[in-house]
């Protein structure tokens, strides 16, 4: 009953294919672009935003880039802190060379320069197949590593070896740097993701998609089809670093406003991997319940014993929270190993014969 | 560019001959740091051999294994009885995995199994500081019978320094894994595992309980990773960087093959001696710490020529 | 039904959580960026207990600062500077006087942050050397001493047991650093002294996940025979890399760390062969002062100190972390006696930083006769340059091994110098200098 298809027709392929094809969905997602638009810019503290939302979204992003690889593309990559680094260390050196540029273009294009680096790193994978692979993209990760903190051109030769973010503007509004509002970030941060997750959702019911999740499901099956595997699979690493860099530059320049080399360690690519997995692999919209899940529940568990008054020592929540991250995680896993979007899959079913299931 | 040339194909030659002893001094390092690699990795080959489970949580179990020994024996317990009751720690552990973890996730995809433990580790991260704290430990090498001191060999014009530790830790290694290997070649248990590993449902048809024989191959996983602690404790201290360390069993691993136990020994050795000489001869060049990536690209240029690793068992697709 | 109520009452949980507590207006609300778990625990825990435990023993003892009770909140960091941040975001908005962040990357970001904010930043003896520039960066204080300092103390050190500065001509100096901001800031100023007295520098890097795997770089301090060793470590580092030294048979006396790597537990695991390892320092260890037994009383007996047992109260890192709190309370009172308030804001307490003196007689006052030498902050001197000593490990303890001595800061205010001015040019538009001094 709640949320009901009957009656509603599709007259043409356009309406068909259609990204929301339900009047539910759409009223839905309005529903949830105004919320973040409008709510939350008028009615959040400058804490809800700067903690909770930009690194939300960005984390969302940065998983629908790992979603891409992985839960599209079947390729399992531990890399991602570092391909979020190469499009951070690329930003810094763009916006050193060309500090006029707007710097919401220079965030998109230090994408591509993650994207060739991803590339590179994808190219073993055309021979090594699983945990395998796996490990082969820790090779980029600690490489990566090494060099944000041994090439010191990449962070200007800085004596401490960090990058800072400069002040910088995009349409005449302060953007980045110390004296940027948490409210013009929130919005640039919102603006990127919308457009680049829009971008994905087409990508992935194309053609490219398509024959991702061919290679997915069976590479050589996909082969034998026609499908050319070099390319494809270098397609999937070249993307989905792409969108690991442009979370990257987000996360040093609109949320973090300087990092080290160890900001986009080897934890941060462990991070991004859980939110895609507890999201659901191969959704979308699993990459954004996934990164919040994991995102939020320690900063609430955190919050949790100041609130109800206990006096528990930092060190101690600290631990607590390891212990019942890591529980809910196997706890999670068990309940639905599908992840957050399989749910949503079940609850929309629950809706639909709400109240009278059979 | 010659002298590039130079600097990269000769010159270390000439100074491995220039200083044989401290070559010598090199190469046993690598070995040491090779064979502790390896019990790691070790660790790691018995748990996918027997359940496909790729157990990301092997480095923190070596670190929780090793806070225990030394956790309990500063609670007033003397030393081995401390160690006894580690042995029971572990078995305890390994019950738990598999009643709360591995049973309830039987049969889902190697990369759901893989994310439960790196759960596993968060947890076990969060448990070992709770219970013990978050200050580095000094391993307790003494009260254990372990040598200490070090022996000096002079040999070409040279100096060559043994720690007895590292000794220690060799003989442990290879009485371990042979102890591991008779076992596996020898018992019913043993026999009974190598059937689950070759294939889950044809095991169980023939009455094998995969319940148990997973408990059993956690629970030798856990008494490696004690003895991997005891070692490594004693060379540096035992803090929850070790579990950084951990890391290093990867590239061993995909190395050797995932399945392979000389593999996993093979595999240590080559990275461990691979990687040193690396370090000390070639670092320099380009900065040094290059150690930290090497042995992963050591790795991938095995894997490209062999997509399996060394002893990996040959992936055979069909459509 | 049960998983039903589960997730309602976990919702109402979250509920509960996301709503900020309210401030402690009628307090002085000083929250300690701390680590207690992690790679660098074994380090972070001494610290945060010694700065926690003077601040309460300020409460119990004399009822805060000028009669005003100091609200303590400790805020883990686990040395991660996300998760600093995060501390840094959810405390600033309950009215913080100042930010300890006990981390080089941490400080770094919050540097730009301080000045927008409003709230100082005290960065004892390290993060970034030039924020001794108060011109600079008014709201950032590096006192006693900066990494600079440090490390031309430990050359001059150097050149006195050789018997003069000329004495460095041809000598190997080697430097073993944890490989980041921390350990990458002092090697301009080791390549400038390396340039004007003939010594000759080698690096040797130890990468943070390889803290407790340092047998290579030992190798090739074997191989290269420095005459002596430098260190900057951190954490796990500085236990494993004493090990060793004593290993390949270092002589020990030539090993040299920084403050930061003279922690007991440092030391000491490294056994007899630890004998002889030397760091700085800048302040006295072991429990002999007024205001240490004043803690011992007040709050480990008490049971309100985290310490494991008492008689970690005096370590080095202990007694670091009680200066690090002494500082913060001498700012707020020269700070309460400057405007005449008693609950004073985060804007007065930088005033009471730039105007900290503290004296021999105040140093008595406050039971630390001889627990350090007396600072003067200015505008523009924001750390003082402060002597330091030469510890050595005796097996048990640290010893004094050496006088008081100055570091070398004609050598290092000018490099100072430009080094904040290459952080303005790097970060324009930097902010002027707004605040009026005094």
């Amino acid at each position: 009953m709640l949320y009901r298809e009957t009656g509603q027709f599709r007259t043409s392929y356009a309406a068909d294919q259609a990204i929301f094809p339900l009047r539910q969905d759409r009223i839905g997602l309005a529903a949830i672009a105004l919320v973040a638009a409008l709510a939350v810019p008028l009615l959040a503290d400058d804490f809800f935003i700067n903690t909770i939302m930009i690194p939300f979204l960005i984390f969302a992003l940065a998983s629908i880039g790992l979603n891409l690889l992985t839960g599209y593309a079947g390729l399992l990559s531990l890399g991602t802190g570092a391909f979020m680094g190469v499009g951070a260390y690329a930003c810094y050196k763009l916006t050193t060379f060309f500090p006029e540029v707007n710097v919401l273009l220079l965030i998109l294009l230090s994408g591509f320069f993650s994207a060739g680096i991803g590339f590179v790193f994808g190219l073993p994978s055309l021979r090594i197949k699983g945990f395998y692979l796996a490990v082969a993209t820790l090779a980029a990760q600690f490489f990566l590593d090494w060099c944000f903190n041994r090439i010191g051109w990449l962070y200007n030769y800085n004596a401490s070896g960090a990058i800072e973010v400069p002040t910088r503007e995009a349409f005449g509004i302060v953007l980045t740097g110390p004296t940027a509002t948490p409210l013009a970030r929130y919005m640039a941060v919102l603006a990127l993701v919308v457009l680049m997750t829009w971008l994905a959702s087409n990508l992935v019911r194309g053609r490219i998609g398509r024959s991702w999740m061919m290679v997915r499901d069976m590479d050589i099956a996909a082969e034998l089809m026609g499908i050319r595997l070099l390319r494809t699979k270098l397609l999937a690493f070249a993307v989905s670093s792409f969108y690991c860099g442009v979370a990257g530059a987000m996360m040093v320049f609109l949320w973090l406003g300087a990092a080290e080399a160890s900001s986009f360690g080897i934890n941060v690519s462990f991070q991004v991997l859980f939110m895609v997995i507890i999201g659901g692999l191969g959704s979308l919209l699993g990459s954004f319940m996934g990164a919040a899940f994991i995102w939020i529940l320690p900063i609430v568990i955190r919050a949790v014993p100041a609130t109800l008054g206990l006096d528990i020592g930092a060190a101690t929540v600290e631990h607590v929270s390891f212990m019942l991250v890591g529980g809910l995680i196997i706890f999670i896993l068990i309940a639905e190993p599908h992840g957050f979007a399989r749910l949503w899959q079940v609850a929309k079913q629950k809706m639909r014969t709400w109240p009278f299931p059979y | 560019m010659g002298e590039i040339l130079y600097l990269i194909l000769i010159d270390p030659f000439v100074q491995m001959a220039e200083l044989p002893d401290f070559f010598l001094q090199v190469l046993w390092e690598g070995f040491v740091s090779g064979i502790l690699y390896a019990l790691i990795a070790l660790g790691f080959v018995l748990i996918f051999k027997a359940s496909g489970v790729f157990n990301f949580a092997q480095g923190i179990m070596v670190v929780f294994a090793a806070l225990s020994l030394v956790g309990l024996y500063e609670a007033g317990v003397p030393a081995f009885l401390a160690l006894a009751l580690c042995v029971l720690i572990m078995l305890g552990l390994a019950l738990g995995v598999e009643r709360l973890v591995l049973r309830p996730l039987v049969n889902q995809p190697d990369i759901i199994l893989f994310m439960a433990t790196i759960g596993l580790t968060y947890f076990l991260i969060g448990l070992g500081e709770f219970i013990f704290g978050g200050e580095p430990k000094v391993m307790i090498t003494e009260e254990l019978l372990l040598p200490t001191g070090s022996y000096a060999w002079e040999v070409m014009g040279g100096l060559v320094i043994f720690q007895q530790i590292d000794i220690a830790a060799a003989v442990i290694a290879v009485v371990l894994m042979t102890a591991l290997g008779l076992f596996f070649q020898n018992t019913r248990i043993g026999r009974a595992l190598r059937a689950v590993a070759d294939d889950h449902q044809a095991a169980l048809s023939v009455g094998i309980s995969l319940n148990q024989i997973w408990a059993i191959v956690w629970f030798a996983a856990g008494i490696v990773a004690l003895a991997t602690g005891i070692m490594w404790g004693a060379r540096s201290d035992v803090s929850f960087a070790l579990q950084i360390v951990a890391l290093k069993a990867l590239p061993v691993l995909v190395l050797g093959g995932l399945t392979s136990v000389p593999g996993a020994i093979v595999g240590g050795l080559i990275i461990g001696v691979g990687e040193k000489i690396g370090e000390i001869y070639w670092g320099s060049m380009i900065g040094g710490g290059i150690e930290g990536w090497l042995a992963y690209f050591i790795a991938l240029a095995f894997l490209l020529v062999r997509p399996q690793g060394l002893f990996g068992e040959r992936i055979i697709e069909r459509v | 039904m049960r998983l039903r109520q589960a997730l309602l009452g976990a919702a109402a949980l979250a509920v509960a959580a996301g709503a900020p507590a309210a401030p402690v207006l009628a307090d002085l609300y000083v929250p300690l960026l701390t680590y207690r778990t992690g790679a660098y625990a074994g380090s972070g825990i001494p610290i945060a207990d010694g700065m926690h435990d003077y601040l309460a023993m300020l409460n119990e003892r004399d009822g805060g600062i000028g009669g005003v009770r100091i609200a303590i909140e400790e805020c883990e960091t686990g040395y991660d500077a996300q998760k600093g941040v995060e501390c840094y975001e959810s405390t600033k908005g309950k009215g913080a006087l100042v930010y300890n962040p006990y981390s080089t990357g941490i400080t770094l970001q919050l540097i730009p942050k301080a000045s927008v904010d409003k709230i100082p930043v005290l960065s004892m003896a390290y993060g970034l050397s030039a924020a001794a520039e108060g011109e600079t960066f008014p709201w950032i204080f590096n006192p006693p001493d900066t990494y600079w300092d440090g490390a031309s103390a430990i050359i001059r050190y150097i050149a006195d047991q050789e018997g003069g500065l000329d004495a460095l001509k041809g000598k190997k100096i080697g430097y073993i650093y944890l490989d980041a901001g921390y350990g990458r800031e002092p090697i301009p100023l080791l390549e400038q002294l390396a340039q004007n007295y003939g010594y000759e520098l080698v690096q040797y890097p130890v990468p943070g996940n390889q803290m407790q795997n340092q047998s290579s770089q030992w190798l090739n301090v074997r191989r290269d025979r420095p005459d002596y060793m430098v260190m900057w470590g951190w954490g796990a580092m500085n236990p494993t890399a004493v090990k060793e030294a004593a290993k390949i048979r270092f002589p020990m006396e030539k090993f040299i760390g920084v403050w930061w790597a003279g922690g007991d537990d440092d030391a000491r695991p490294a056994g007899e062969g630890a004998k002889g390892y030397k760091t700085l320092n800048f302040h006295g260890v072991g429990a002999d002062y007024g205001a240490i037994q004043d803690i011992l009383e007040h709050v480990v007996k008490k049971g309100q100190s985290k310490v494991a047992s008492p008689d970690k109260v005096g370590e080095n890192l202990y007694n670091r972390g009680v200066m690090n709190s002494v500082f913060i309370a001498e700012a707020i009172r020269t700070a309460q006696e400057l405007t005449g308030k008693k609950e004073v804001d985060a804007v007065d307490v930088r005033r009471g930083f730039e105007n900290l003196n503290i004296t021999e007689a105040r140093l008595k006052e406050i039971g630390l006769e001889g627990f350090m030498k007396p600072l003067e902050i200015t505008c523009e001197d924001h750390s003082g340059h402060n002597p330091v000593y030469v510890q050595q490990w005796n097996g048990q303890r640290w010893e004094p091994a050496s006088e008081w001595f100055e570091p070398m800061t004609d050598v290092v205010r000018p490099l100072l110098e430009q080094a904040a001015r290459d952080y303005v040019q790097a970060n324009q538009p930097w902010p002027e200098r707004a605040e009026p001094c005094g």
